[in-house]
């Protein structure tokens, strides 16, 4: 079956969890610009090329407006982090999304995140020590995947860690496709809503030494800050952004490196490697989630097709990193790939603010555990790894290890 | 090797400090990157290459 030839489902099934859809390969070649149909039902146009998606993230006049009423939707609960009220209330474009951006920037920089490593490198210690003491088979999706990035997420913010099942949960419904109905969505956001203006609110009358903290004291818009729910919003985004995201990578890079042997035996023996071989598993992170949506506001040309204004496209970095016009033999694991103009984190303007952060803490991972354990190996054959189903970011469902 | 940053096209992703620290640092006050060394050694040429590549702002110009 030619993938020309039908609507397409997206999200792509795929059977393999760290392996691509085949359909990737063939929509690169013959269909870069392809009509699939949303989880909600919605149709929407796909974009798998290198050039097309780096150009489409970069490029303004597509804009993350996802809520304009002739928008595809992409869960039919509605709501999701694309596409619900709160998107709209961090500015998307222009110079007041700058604006935002390099008030909030300056806590992500890649010195602070130095800064932090050794603190890193205490918390992911602790919780590999907790994970030996518990006995082989561990997951290390529990054990340290989830909890390392949600402790120095919280620290950063100033919010309690004890609270973090409850923030998984709110992040999970924010970040659903299909898993919950829209009564619990709107119920979960109401709760988180409710809890982040709390600690804002604590914090006004009494200042921590945090990065909310310091937002409030910064003033409000008339002082060059934000107003208060910009900040009660910027402390919910950052949460969901700060954890779900890099505790299912953790789990991923951890799984792609073991899958072959060699490639820990290659790390092992040169650590320096290890910066080169965190970029490449987020390039060829097959599971990597949804993909970007973008709303267009005016009519538009990609590779040749003319996208109409009202056009919803969704822009599969997955895809577009394992595109060979872009990557010398790209669908090979090359853990010394330098450059590596990978397109996880996005790209333009609002790639991924915190990227340095995601990549320290991918790095201090790989690294403390190569030195703790090197002897780390799957438990279960690569192959019978499961996807995390049914939310807009991709990941495993457990990473059962030995050592 | 003439190194310069946009300031209006860098996001302050701090892509190039990671891979460059001794050519690029990033204001403490809003991330953006500054140039160290507007023209650094030859030790830097790699380095300065592969962060202008990955600029995920495209904002690393180099002459
Ligand atoms: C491996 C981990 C991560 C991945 C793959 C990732 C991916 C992305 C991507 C693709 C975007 C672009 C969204 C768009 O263009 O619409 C983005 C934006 C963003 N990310 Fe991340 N992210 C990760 C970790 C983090 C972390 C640790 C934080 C820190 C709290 C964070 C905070 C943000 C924020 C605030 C934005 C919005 C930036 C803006 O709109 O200007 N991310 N991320
Ligand atoms: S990598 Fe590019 S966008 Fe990021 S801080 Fe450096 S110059 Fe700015």
């Amino acid at each position: 079956m030619s993938v020309n030839e039908q609507v397409l489902r997206y999200p792509i099934p795929s059977d393999a969890a760290l392996d691509p859809p085949a359909e990737w390969a063939e929509l690169r070649k013959e269909c870069p610009v392809a009509h699939v149909k949303l989880p909600s039902g919605d149709t929407a146009t796909l974009l798998t090329r290198y050039d097309d998606v780096k150009q489409v993230l970069a490029d303004p006049r597509f804009t993350r407006q996802l809520t304009a009423p002739d928008a595809a939707r992409l869960s039919a609960e509605g709501g999701g982090v694309f596409s619900n009220e709160m998107a709209t209330i961090i500015p998307d474009g222009g110079e007041e999304h700058q604006h935002w951006r390099r008030l909030v920037g300056r806590w992500f920089t890649a010195k602070r995140m130095s800064a932090l490593r050794p603190s890193m490198t205490e918390i992911a210690e602790g919780l590999i020590d907790e994970m030996v003491a518990g006995g082989a088979p561990g997951d290390l999706r529990a054990s340290l995947g989830f909890p390392l990035p949600v402790y120095v997420i919280c620290d950063m913010l100033g919010v309690p860690a004890e609270d973090r099942d409850r923030f998984s949960y709110w992040s999970d419904t924010l970040l659903n496709l299909t898993r919950y109905g829209k009564e619990e969505i709107d119920a979960a956001q109401a709760e988180f809503f409710q809890y982040m203006s709390g600690l804002v609110a604590g914090k006004r009358a009494a200042p921590g030494d945090d990065l909310l903290s310091e937002l409030i004291a910064v003033g409000g818009p008339e002082e060059g800050g934000l107003s208060d729910l910009q900040i009660v919003v910027t402390g919910m985004g950052l949460l969901v952004a700060g954890h779900e995201t890099t505790a299912n990578m953790i789990g991923k890079m951890v799984s792609m490196l073991l899958a072959d042997r060699g490639r820990w035996e290659s790390l092992l023996a040169d650590p320096k490697l290890i910066r080169t071989a965190v970029e490449e598993t987020l390039r060829l992170d097959a599971n990597a989630g949804f993909g970007l949506p973008r709303y267009l506001g005016e009519e538009t040309e990609v590779s040749g097709t003319v996208l109409p204004r009202g056009t919803t496209v969704v822009c599969s970095m997955a895809a577009a990193n394992r595109d060979e016009s872009a990557f010398e033999a790209a669908g090979e694991m090359d853990l010394t790939r330098s450059p590596n103009p990978h397109l996880a984190f996005g790209a333009g303007a609002h790639s991924c603010l915190g990227q340095a952060l995601a990549r320290t803490e991918l790095q201090v991972v790989l690294e403390v555990l190569l030195r703790k354990l090197p002897t780390l190996e799957l438990a279960v054959p690569a192959g019978e790894l499961e996807r995390v189903e049914g939310l807009a970011v991709g990941g495993l469902r457990t990473v059962p290890v030995r050592w | 090797m003439k190194v310069i940053v946009d300031e209006d096209k860098c996001c302050g992703a701090g892509q190039c400090v990671l891979i460059a620290p001794e050519v690029f640092d990033q204001r403490d006050d809003d991330g953006i990157a500054v140039v160290l060394q507007a023209e650094p050694g030859a030790d830097q040429h790699d380095a300065v290459r592969e962060a202008a590549a990955v600029c995920p702002g495209a904002a690393i110009e180099l002459g």
